[in-house]
């Protein structure tokens, strides 16, 4: 009995809040710039793959949504799970169902309300700027190396080699000076013995000297090259494998900008980036490109017809050729890298967006690691975590020396090796 | 006080053992003459030659490795990011409710969950290795049929044909099984009864408290057995029950027990626990007051005590023996002192001393204070009176068919030999052992079960206490769940016991417990927690037993022959997880050998028989007599084993096992025998005779010594507490400086550390330690620790990062060596240590590393790098703790090893390995981290959360094994934290991140701390509430 009552007053309660909802204000396109500013890292990352703001792309454009659309919640509605709006028979929704050959929406029932009225802000605001804003990219550019620049290292070779090659010019002229003067003036038989022995290239390279300083020599650069040819075992900069479907990254990341934690969708949280597995790909790819030959190789994969749009249930995992490999020994984890100190993905893979087929970008050894733990600053901003490690760095070095990793530990084996 | 104890860690120390003082200084034994350890220098040159040729030959082209997405990515599974769930532990009637840590969809660690009422997020060690036992190679891949190989329509329409037949013909069928815990089990098991009207469902235990059942019935009018609650108890008598080790529900007790053991300077009490036993239990190891009786003697304690609380109550008194035994009077004293705070067990299955210890619970008020009979407990159900003829009908060809569910009686019921004989003349044998065991063998079907982690089931551990399993990982072999074979043969169809488990909780539970939710949110909630707890309803009791009859029944002492205590291991339990490397190479708590089995003798026995143990565990075999049965098996001399007794462990000498447990030890459970109806675990009589075979027992109590330092243990006891808790840090070493003597801390050749983000360190409490060994467990499995088998154990290469130091000690100031200790030895008191890296910071490994592969973090930490290493081994000659262990040889990947170590060496095995720490090669050392990856990734998550590291979300896996809070981790830069709480830390000002911290917990105290290397784990004195006592003029 007093379940059933406090039943009915539940239903009460939100049959009320439902009724007094569309008139709170949560239920309105925010124009406050945080919201907008929110709405578009949501955006960017969530509905950017698909959906442009002034270009029908594999959704239709953005702009002017608010006229087409039949209300706000009804929006929020479709985001949230437009399956369920189609099934429920509402028109505008089967309607755009069908315009866009029957390709589903990604559900997005982690947004919340708020979220999507800031991404409608974002949305706005955007189409209403001018066309053709020129997207100015910035880059941060590599900071320069410490110490003397190689230029000056250069320079001061070449100096010290003319230097020398003078020095050789003024000793042959003194050598030649002094003979004369001997020449002229009378010898015993010992004195001319030493003065006409004569220097040939033979008796120079015989000298002991000679000998020692040659075989230093070879032997400091072959010691060298050894060393710097071990070093490069396991290296394998540049390393572009033929993997077994040509995904271009170009196209992806590139010309069409989608973004990086669609498909890498481990990145933010934890130790694997993860290589997309083919049901992401379908998010697309049931509409775009599907007669081509290895967008084919991904139905195989995932066991798709793309005759009737059905799925046998039969999958055949792909096999990629792994580019980055790290030891076992060495704990790598991209949610520290990505999330918490928020490096972009370019800093370490390199040009991603423009690569044809993907190479191993930077080092990976563990000399790379190191330089930067040691360049790069703590990334501390609006993160309590650092917050006492920063204030007491700042005590003890002084508010304008950055806390850079090394300080908090960054090179220590156990970070990495355990 | 306690530095005049003299504390030993085995009879060879005591005795001077010439074994022992040769090895005493070095940790590792020489390579012996027949070992080929090393190669020659010429091998060593063709070896180098070879391998750079390999090196540049394999840098020409590296070795391609692929990287396999998922086809369909599960929803919630993220390569790297580890998944919990709630589930249940259940083998037999062992019950643990457990969280369990999956990777990539792969169990690799089982933790104890916390929301249960009845284990409280505690573990053993046996539910700790459990999950390795899933990877077991010798489960089977498929039902068979005999020796064949079938699929499982055949084996049902077989099964299914002869049943019927069986039934038509009127015979009868019988379903063998252990103690039952789900409620669902059983309902599948009456669905099978209706089907087939002459089935009867038979249980039993191997470890069998009938007695008690019976006793209580006897009583109270049920048959039942109460919940105990040692946690209100100020004194605790027991009788031969190891309620710690084995006894009904160790997990629970120990948790209530440790409860009652914390002290501090605010609460300067705790209870007193008299123990009366016959061997040195892991629970008299414990006690206060222990006294070494004859099993014959048990029920004499008992009818003793009943008789003085009787006198003091003014109830009539029993005929009882009256020869005197020590801490009779006193504890029976104490216990009416504290009525309705007092709790006597007793460890026997004869009825007739139970119903005698349920009298003298009435007496001390303890129904209703200590001991909840509104919870009923259903860990141990078995019937051996049922049982026993179940076996007379099968011998005796009265049974038509017979389906072994989930047990394995030919091993482990003590008329097994004549079962498992027997069993061919019954018509249909099937067994659902999940491997092919002795029973298993002995049937002719084969319908394996899932591992309990591949399992649907439920579970009521307690009246009105349940809980959920669920499968943690597909099921890896053709195996099915042992419930659906059974619906299914009982004509239920292709049945699916998910199904019928989630049906019951919705007519059983759901109407009670839904408060309003659907259905679906109340199934999914309960399958979270793992849990679902109703209140008890309470229930009175009057006790109608009949003492006299009972004390007239008590077995006498008999004249002749030894007395022979029959007791389950402490780590292969009852022998079900005999194949379990983890279990096999846990040191007994108590004997600390490994991979053994062994009876235990007395001190003055061991020289009338003439067996003598050296310092190597070198022995001989004893062969002893019960009855008509006879073993062989080498004797270990026990201090604080009663004269006259011996103890034989079960769960050996299994012979259908696998690899791992073939040929260790005999099997002890035909020993066992029976009185006043139910099954006897001491049995008197027995005959030994020393054989001349010679034997070596693989034990590590006296590896990695201290060099005779002391300081190493801080005892006292509660008066001594009370009056001054810091005596003992009063007396503790000093150090002379230039002019006067100062505290061994003060005076450093460093200059210390700051940590200004964490300062991490541990708290051991050796007062609530019990030395179960589940933390070593727990560190083995989270660690990827290598078991080393049998002879590298006698080699002193066990590889165990966290081991647990046994030290005996005798209250006397005689001189090591001197027959005065000798005597003192027959009955020890016992300390158990854990004793793990110690994370100096002064860490004296750090410096003398040539390469730096050993370093100090910002954290303190001492940091291990493997890649760096090359194995001097520097490290480990300069530890004084002997902590580190190094890799003699490649534990993984090495047929060598394929026996003792599984996890490293098969496939199947390999699937249990934490991917978040590295598989050490050889020649590198290692030791314990202070689970650093638990460490990292906790950071890891509060960064992502751009919030500051909370207490208690990075904690070791030692600590989160340990059911009796012993060992609390955290960060000691938090104020808040509960290390630092319980330590009371301050910060010093001059300098408050350095690692000179303030600790104001007067039993916290520094192993070693006079040598200065200042470590960060603190341990709290032992203390034991013993009188003082007075010295003898």
């Amino acid at each position: 009995m007093m379940n059933y009552r406090a039943a009915r007053f539940s239903i009460f309660l939100i049959s009320a809040f439902l009724f007094l909802a569309p008139s709170l204000s949560a239920q309105t396109v925010p124009t406050d710039d945080e919201s907008v500013k929110n709405g578009e890292t949501l955006f960017k990352n969530n509905c950017y793959s698909c959906h442009r703001v002034k270009e029908k792309w594999t959704g239709p454009a953005l702009a002017g949504y608010q006229n087409r659309v039949p209300s706000i919640e009804w929006t929020i509605a479709w985001v949230k799970n437009s399956a369920k709006l189609i099934a429920s028979g509402d028109e505008y929704a089967n309607k755009i169902y069908n315009e866009y050959n029957k390709s589903q929406m990604t559900a997005f029932t982690n947004l919340k309300d708020e979220e999507i009225l800031d991404i409608l802000a974002y949305v706005e605001v955007e189409a209403a700027k001018p066309d053709a804003a020129p997207v100015v990219v910035t880059e941060d550019g590599a900071a320069p190396a410490a110490g003397v620049p190689s230029a000056y290292i250069n320079a001061i070779i070449i100096g010290m080699i003319v230097i020398l090659l003078l020095l050789l010019v003024v000793l042959g002229f003194i050598v030649s000076t002094l003979k004369r003067v001997v020449e002229n003036r009378n010898l015993s038989e010992e004195e001319k013995e030493v003065v006409e022995s004569p220097i040939t290239l033979s008796t120079v390279t015989r000298s002991p000297g000679f000998i020692f300083l040659v075989i230093f020599l070879v032997t400091t650069v072959g010691f060298k090259t050894v060393i710097d040819g071990l070093f490069t075992i396991g290296v394998q900069q540049g390393y572009a494998p033929k993997q077994p479907i040509a995904f271009s990254h170009k196209i992806h990341a590139g010309e069409n900008e989608v973004n990086c934690k669609y498909c890498h969708t481990g990145v933010m949280k934890g130790k694997q980036a993860n290589i997309p597995s083919p049901n992401i790909c379908m998010n697309c790819h049931t509409q775009i490109k599907t007669e081509s030959p290895e967008i084919k190789k991904i139905y195989a994969a995932i066991g798709y017809d793309p005759a009737t749009g059905t799925y046998s249930g039969k999958t055949e995992p792909i096999k990629w050729v792994r580019i980055h490999n790290i030891p076992d020994l060495a704990y790598f984890n991209h949610a520290q890298h990505v999330n918490v100190a928020g490096i972009e993905c370019q800093t370490c893979h390199g040009p991603i967006e423009e690569m044809e087929v993907v190479y191993q970008y930077s080092l990976l050894t563990m000399g790379w690691c190191i330089d930067c733990h040691r360049k790069t600053e703590v990334n501390g901003k609006d993160n309590a975590y650092y917050d006492k490690l920063i204030q007491l760095h700042e005590q003890s070095k002084g508010k304008n020396n950055k806390m850079k990793v090394e300080d908090i530990g960054g090179l220590e084996c156990a970070k990495c090796h355990y | 006080m306690s530095n005049t104890k003299t504390y030993w860690k085995g009879l060879p120390q005591l005795t001077n053992d010439p074994e022992f003082v040769k090895h005493a200084d070095k940790e590792f034994v020489e390579p012996g003459k027949n070992e080929d350890l090393g190669h020659s220098r010429r091998d060593f040159l063709r070896m180098m030659g070879f391998s750079m040729a390999a090196v540049s030959l394999a840098a020409c082209e590296a070795p391609i490795r692929k990287a396999i997405p998922y086809a369909n990515k599960p929803e919630d599974v993220d390569p790297g990011i580890p998944n919990y769930y709630a589930s249940t532990y259940i083998n037999g009637g062992d019950y643990c409710s457990i969280v369990v840590k999956t990777r990539e969809g792969r169990p690799i660690k089982v933790d104890g969950n916390g929301l249960s009422g009845v284990t409280k997020g505690g573990t053993s060690a046996q539910v700790e290795a459990s999950v390795l036992s899933l990877y077991d190679n010798y489960r089977l891949r498929g039902p068979k049929a005999g020796d064949k190989s079938t699929d499982w329509q055949t084996l049902d329409s077989e099964v299914i044909a002869k049943l019927a037949e069986i039934a038509a013909q009127g015979g009868q069928i019988r379903i063998v099984s252990n103690t039952v815990l789900s409620p669902s089990t059983k309902a599948v098991i009456e669905r099978f009864k209706a089907k087939y009207p002459t089935a009867q469902h038979v249980q039993y235990d191997q470890a069998s408290t009938y007695g008690m059942l019976k006793a209580n019935e006897e009583s109270f009018g049920t048959a039942f057995i109460p919940s105990y609650d040692f946690s209100k108890a100020k004194t605790i008598v027991s009788i031969a029950a190891d309620f710690i080790g084995t006894w009904v529900s160790p997990i629970e007790f120990t948790k209530q027990y440790a409860a009652t053991r914390e002290v501090s300077a605010e609460k300067p009490e705790m209870s007193r626990h008299y123990q009366f036993e016959s061997i040195l239990s892991l629970t008299g190891a414990n006690a206060d007051y222990r006294t070494a009786i004859k099993p014959s003697e048990e029920g004499t304690v008992a009818a003793q005590i009943y008789n003085i609380l009787a006198s003091k109550a003014g109830a009539a008194s029993l005929a009882a023996p009256a020869n005197p035994i020590e801490h009779v009077e006193k504890a029976a004293n104490e216990l009416w002192a504290n009525r309705g705070k007092a709790l006597v067990v007793a460890g026997s299955n004869d009825k007739a001393i139970q119903v005698i210890v349920n009298a003298i619970n009435t007496l001390l008020d303890s129904y209703g204070n200590t001991i909840d009979a509104s919870r009923p407990v259903n860990f141990r159900q078995g019937n051996d009176e049922q049982m026993g003829a179940f076996i007379n009908e099968v011998t005796g060809g009265k049974i038509g068919a017979v389906i072994f569910y989930g047990c394995n009686p030919v091993y482990d019921h003590p008329k097994g030999a004549e079962l498992g004989a027997a069993l061919k003349n019954v018509a249909l044998s099937v067994s659902t052992s999940s491997t092919e065991d002795e029973t298993a063998s002995a049937s002719a079907y084969k319908a394996p079960d899932h591992h309990y982690l591949e399992s649907w089931n439920d579970a009521e551990p307690k009246k009105g206490m349940y809980s959920l399993s669920q499968p943690a990982i597909t099921k890896i072999f053709r195996t099915r769940q042992a419930q659906e074979s059974l619906l299914v043969w009982g004509g239920n169809g292709q049945a699916d016991y998910f199904e019928f488990v989630k049906e019951n909780w919705k007519n059983w539970f759901y109407g009670k417990a839904g408060n309003g939710m659907d259905f679906q949110s109340f199934w999914d909630k309960c399958l979270y927690d793992g849990v679902l707890e109703f209140p008890a309803e309470p229930v009175s009791l009057t006790f109608k037993g009949d003492l006299n009859a009972a004390a007239a029944t008590l077995s006498s002492a008999q004249a002749g022959g030894y007395e022979l205590v029959i007791y389950e291991s402490y780590g292969v339990g009852n022998g079900s997880q005999a194949n379990n490397p983890l279990l096999q190479e846990l040191p007994d708590p108590i004997t600390k050998a490994v991979w053994d089995h062994y009876v235990t003798i007395s001190i003055s026995d061991a020289g009338k028989l003439g067996i003598n143990n050296d310092a190597e565990g070198r022995t001989q075999k004893l062969t002893l007599t019960v009855g008509n049965q006879k073993v062989t098996v080498p004797a270990l001399v026990q201090p604080g084993q009663k004269q006259g007794t011996m103890g034989i462990a079960l769960g050996y000498g299994r012979t259908k096992v696998g690899k791992v447990a073939e040929g260790i030890g005999v099997n002890a459970y035909p020993l066992i025998g029976m009185a006043n109806g139910s099954l006897s675990y001491a049995v008197a009589g027995v005959k030994a005779e020393k054989t001349d075979e010679n034997f070596q027992i693989a034990q590590t109590q006296i590896h990695q010594t201290y060099m005779g330092r002391t300081n190493v243990i801080q005892e006292s006891t509660l008066e001594e507490f009370k009056e001054n808790p810091k005596e003992w840090l009063e007396k503790s070493a000093k150090i002379t400086d230039w002019e006067k003597k100062v505290d061994p801390s003060a005076v450093s050749l460093w200059k210390g550390h700051d940590y200004k983000n964490h300062h991490w360190g541990m708290a051991i409490d050796l007062n609530t330690c019990t030395g179960c060994g589940a933390c070593v467990v727990a560190c083995n499995v989270e660690n990827n620790v290598a078991m080393v088998g049998k002879e590298e154990v006698i080699n002193r290469r066990e590889m165990h990062w966290l081991r647990i130091d046994r030290y005996y000690s005798s209250a006397s100031d005689a001189p090591m060596n001197s027959k005065e200790l000798e005597q003192a030895a027959e009955n020890p008191e016992v300390v158990f240590q854990p004793m793990l890296c110690q994370h100096c910071n002064n860490a004296p490994c750090e410096t003398v590393c040539p390469v730096a592969a050993t370093t100090h973090s910002s954290e303190g930490l001492n940091q291990m790098t493997y890649n760096r290493c090359i194995g001097t081994r520097y490290c480990a000659n300069n530890c004084p703790y002997k902590v580190r262990r190094f890799n003699w040889f490649k534990y993984h990947h090495n047929q060598q090893f394929y026996q003792a170590n599984p996890a490293m060496n098969t496939e199947l095995g390999r699937m249990v390995l934490n991917p978040e720490v590295t598989v050490r090669s050889r020649g590198v050392m290692e030791k314990c981290s202070f689970c650093v990856q638990r460490i990292q990734t906790g950071k890891l998550n509060a960064k992502k959360e751009r919030r500051p590291l909370k207490d208690g979300e990075v904690i070791t896996a030692c600590q989160a094994a340990c059911s009796s809070g012993a060992i609390v981790f955290g960060d000691m830069n938090d104020e808040n934290s509960r290390i630092s709480q319980l330590l009371d830390i301050s910060k010093p000002e001059e300098r408050p991140y350095g690692i000179d911290k303030k600790i104001g917990n007067p039993r916290a105290y520094r192993v070693l701390e006079e040598i200065g290397v200042k470590p960060n784990i603190f341990y709290l004195t032992k203390v034991r509430n013993k009188d003082r006592e007075k010295k003898a003029v």
